[in-house]
């Protein structure tokens, strides 16, 4: 009859008026400042620079200043000047580093191809939304200061790549100390069979760098974040 | 208004007695002037606050028809972290309305923008002024209260074609066109709607519409119009009248925001514009008080035990829940195409309207029948309302079977 | 009393004056309702309270809107040139005109006897007594224009509902 759609489309919205009071699963509004939804793991926004030690973030950044990433940046946001000396790397070889780092954000367009072409795994995506800023010039500026985070940074908002990179990383460190014990070894050997002819030629330390392991207390690649948007009150 | 009541409790008298209480503080020669001053006052004071409350109330509404909250975070300004669940939204709004710059198109006839929002606002509160709020509490006592209202609200429609001419835009004047087609389409109706309640009470006097309609069968069944055959099938069309009359959802075509831009109201800005849209709230109440009072009773208590709330009490509270209807009606319902909109007025709700007519003048000349005679009294009048609109709805919907999606899935 | 027949006729007049020398039409037509409204004041003065608001629901709201849009469909263009009489006969066609029209109207002005001094305290007529009178002696003029405004009705529906032709072909 005339006006039954009318009647139940009344009762519909009724019944999301009566609902929407007692039905928690009907109101899907998340409040924002006070409530937030957990961001979907792949969610990115600026890029961050890893460091191994919260406490040194400066001396244990991964980057080596390549620039390859500068060079890849399609808007060109980063800058980056390298360094005279020498520092041993997350795999224990000596590397340069940035003396300078800094990436324009309001340039930046978050397309992540620095986080990808990066070959140390030091150039991540973060997660930060609220950059808002009364200076375009320079609250939006970061310089290597503030894009370093901290291993255990990445691992909170990347757990599953987090842990893929660790454990790369892992694998690289275990390969150099392999080769370097070989090498040390085979030093050895080498000194053994010339010991009278050179004595005590300082092979590489075979020593790893402490930093990576001690700072990397990452959770379990089984402990991830549930992927469901719900509401974190 | 000039009769103050003796009878009733003292929150019945209350309003009464408050005003005149404060006229004769005036002297003598001034007090029919403070008289309808208050009056006007109290009128101005109390719908204008309903109408604020009526904006929060319907975002609200529609956010929890929708399963959203709706504003909840307004509250008071100099106090952070209070909400008050957003109640002092309107204020907020009207604080953004008067400070935003009124922005006049250069090649605009400035006189007539700038009498279009006051004249529209005007006329729509004219409109209060027949409406019965509460046993003799009607601000002006009129033979020809009903005529004064719709004459009222048809110099509305001046202040539409106004804000569209003079706005000196193609798109304005259009809208406004199809906005004066769309009011004066759903004048007819409106009125032939409201004619059968004066044909069977005999009055064009509001006041005795509302009077007419105390008492109670039984004690429990109240003499409400809309509790007859007839009257139950004008209240029908008169509230789609009525909603397309204000320019609510579902016939909210002239200002469309969705498609249009506010239609007519495309050079307006500001305060203007808050003005217009006040104006629509301002109809949109005294169309739901005129509602109220022809069909529902107007200021009567539903049973008989409840007549110790006083009679305004129960005014507003059928003029909430009328209000109510309206938002939850916008709140479901899709926009019509001008078509749909005209086709409804002209081939569907003016032939009922007329037929619901002769039902009226049935019931008015049955109503002597008693006994078995009154369950055919029922009966006839009750198939003269629905075969009708069943006969027109089908014929009307003839080759127009329920529509398919294609891409839309249930 | 008589300083608001005084204001009343004033707004009456000097709408009606000024709508004449004005050269925008619409503005013109604006004047007219406005004009039409100070009638409606003059028949609340008198009280006839039921023809005031009649005035107002028909002239202000209905047929202000067939003059406004007759004016607008039928405007030829925003500058509106001053219209001289093209020829002289023609403007003594439209004088012979115009002035018959006013003569008829003052000569019946100046027919009606108006007692002035018997008048008393105005009648005051309900709406009901007006019913009764409508559907009494004046039964037959109140059904003839019944039935033509019904017979209106009808064809606005029926021209309304008249589905065209060429609509059913093109099939959305």
């Amino acid at each position: 009859m005339l006006g039954s759609g009318i009647l139940k489309g009344l009762a519909v919205t009724a019944k999301n008026f009566v609902g929407s009071y007692h039905d928690p699963a009907r109101m899907v509004t998340v409040q924002y400042p006070e409530e937030r939804s957990k961001l979907p793991e792949n969610y990115r926004s600026f890029p961050l620079l890893v460091c191994e030690d919260a406490a040194d973030p400066m001396g244990t950044l991964r980057c080596v200043a390549c620039q390859i990433c500068e060079k890849e940046c399609p808007p060109q946001c980063i800058y980056i000047e390298k360094s005279k000396d020498k520092k041993p790397d997350a795999t224990g070889k000596p590397q340069l580093y940035p003396t300078v780092f800094a990436i324009d954000t309001s340039v930046c367009m978050g397309c992540g191809i620095c986080a990808e072409v990066c070959p140390f795994d030091s150039i991540k995506m973060d997660q930060v939304f609220e950059v808002a800023a009364t200076d375009r010039f320079t609250e939006l500026l970061l310089n290597r200061e503030q894009l370093a985070k901290p291993n255990s940074y990445y691992h909170s908002i990347h757990p599953t790549e987090a842990a893929e990179v660790d454990a790369r990383l892992a694998a690289a460190r275990l390969a150099a100390e392999e080769k370097a014990k070989a090498a040390a070894a085979a030093a050895a050997a080498k000194a053994a069979a010339a010991a009278t002819a050179k004595p005590a030629a300082p092979a590489q330390p075979p020593s790893a760098p402490p930093t990576a392991s001690a700072s990397s207390t990452a959770p379990a690649p089984g402990a991830e974040a549930p992927k469901s948007y719900s509401r974190v009150s | 208004m000039s009769v103050t009541a003796e009878a009733g409790t003292f929150l019945e008298r209350a309003p009464l007695v408050l005003r005149d209480a404060v006229v004769q503080w005036f002297p003598a020669p001034l007090q029919w002037l403070a008289h309808h001053l208050i009056t006007i006052v109290a009128i101005l004071a109390v719908f204008g606050v309903f109408f604020a409350f009526t904006t929060v109330a319907e975002r609200k509404l529609l956010g929890r028809l929708q399963n959203r909250l709706g504003p909840n975070r307004a509250g008071l300004p100099w106090i952070k972290g209070s909400k008050l669940f957003g109640l002092t939204q309107p204020f907020a709004d009207a604080v953004k309305a008067l400070t935003k710059e009124d922005i006049v198109p250069a090649a605009a006839d400035k006189l007539l923008h700038f009498l279009a929002p006051v004249l529209v606002v005007a006329f729509s509160l004219m409109t209060f002024a027949v409406l019965p709020f509460g046993r003799n509490l009607i601000p002006v006592e009129l033979d020809a209260a009903l005529l004064y209202f719709f004459a009222a609200g048809s110099a509305t429609e001046l202040a539409i074609f106004m804000a569209g001419w003079a706005s000196r835009n193609k798109y304005s004047l259009l809208a406004a066109m199809r906005a004066l087609a769309q009011v004066i389409s759903y004048e007819l109706p409106l009125m032939l709607s409201v004619v059968p309640v004066v044909l069977v009470v005999g009055s064009l006097s509001t006041s005795e519409i509302a009077l007419a309609q105390g008492g109670w069968t039984f004690g429990f069944l109240p003499h409400w119009h809309v509790f007859t055959p007839w009257g139950f099938f004008g209240f029908l069309l008169f509230l789609v009248a009525a909603l397309a009359e204000s320019n609510r959802a579902p016939f909210d075509l002239p200002e469309a925001e969705s498609e249009l831009i506010a239609g007519h109201l495309t050079e307006y800005s500001g305060f203007k514009y808050a003005l217009f849209f006040m104006a629509e709230y301002f109809g949109l109440t005294a169309l739901s008080g005129l509602g109220v009072t022809l069909f529902l009773g107007g200021w009567q208590a539903p049973f008989a035990f409840l007549e110790f709330i006083p009679s305004y009490a129960w005014f507003m509270l059928k003029l909430i829940g009328m209000i109510g209807f309206f938002i939850w009606a916008r709140g479901t319902l899709l926009r019509l195409r001008i078509d749909q909109l005209t086709r409804l007025a002209w081939q569907f709700m003016v032939p009922l309207a007329l037929i619901n007519l002769g039902n009226a003048a049935f019931w008015a000349l049955t109503s002597g029948w008693s006994g078995p005679l009154q369950f055919v009294r029922w009966g006839v009048s009750i198939a003269l309302v629905v075969g009708p609109f069943i006969l027109l709805g089908r014929g009307l919907n003839g080759g127009r079977g329920p529509r398919t999606y294609r891409y839309a899935t249930s | 009393m008589n300083l608001a027949l005084i204001l009343i006729s004033v707004l009456i007049l000097g709408s009606a004056a000024v709508a004449l020398a004005l050269r925008n039409l619409i503005h013109s037509a604006l004047l007219f309702v406005g004009c039409w409204a100070g009638i409606a004041a003059f028949y609340l003065w008198a009280g006839a309270e039921f023809v005031a608001f009649a005035q107002v629901l028909i002239y202000v709201g209905a047929v202000s809107m067939v003059v406004l849009f007759a004016v607008l469909l039928t405007r030829q263009s925003d500058a509106a040139e001053p219209m001289n009489p093209d020829s002289f006969s023609r403007f003594m066609r439209a004088l012979v005109a115009g002035g018959g029209v006013a003569g008829i109207l003052v000569g019946a002005i100046l027919g009606t006897p108006m007692d002035v001094s018997t008048a008393g305290p105005a009648p005051t007529l309900t709406v009901k007594e007006i019913g009764g009178q409508l559907m009494g002696p004046h039964a037959a003029a109140l059904l003839i224009v019944g039935l033509l405004l019904t017979v209106a009705l009808l064809g606005a529906v029926v021209i309304a509902a008249v589905d065209r032709p060429e609509k059913s072909e093109d099939a959305s």
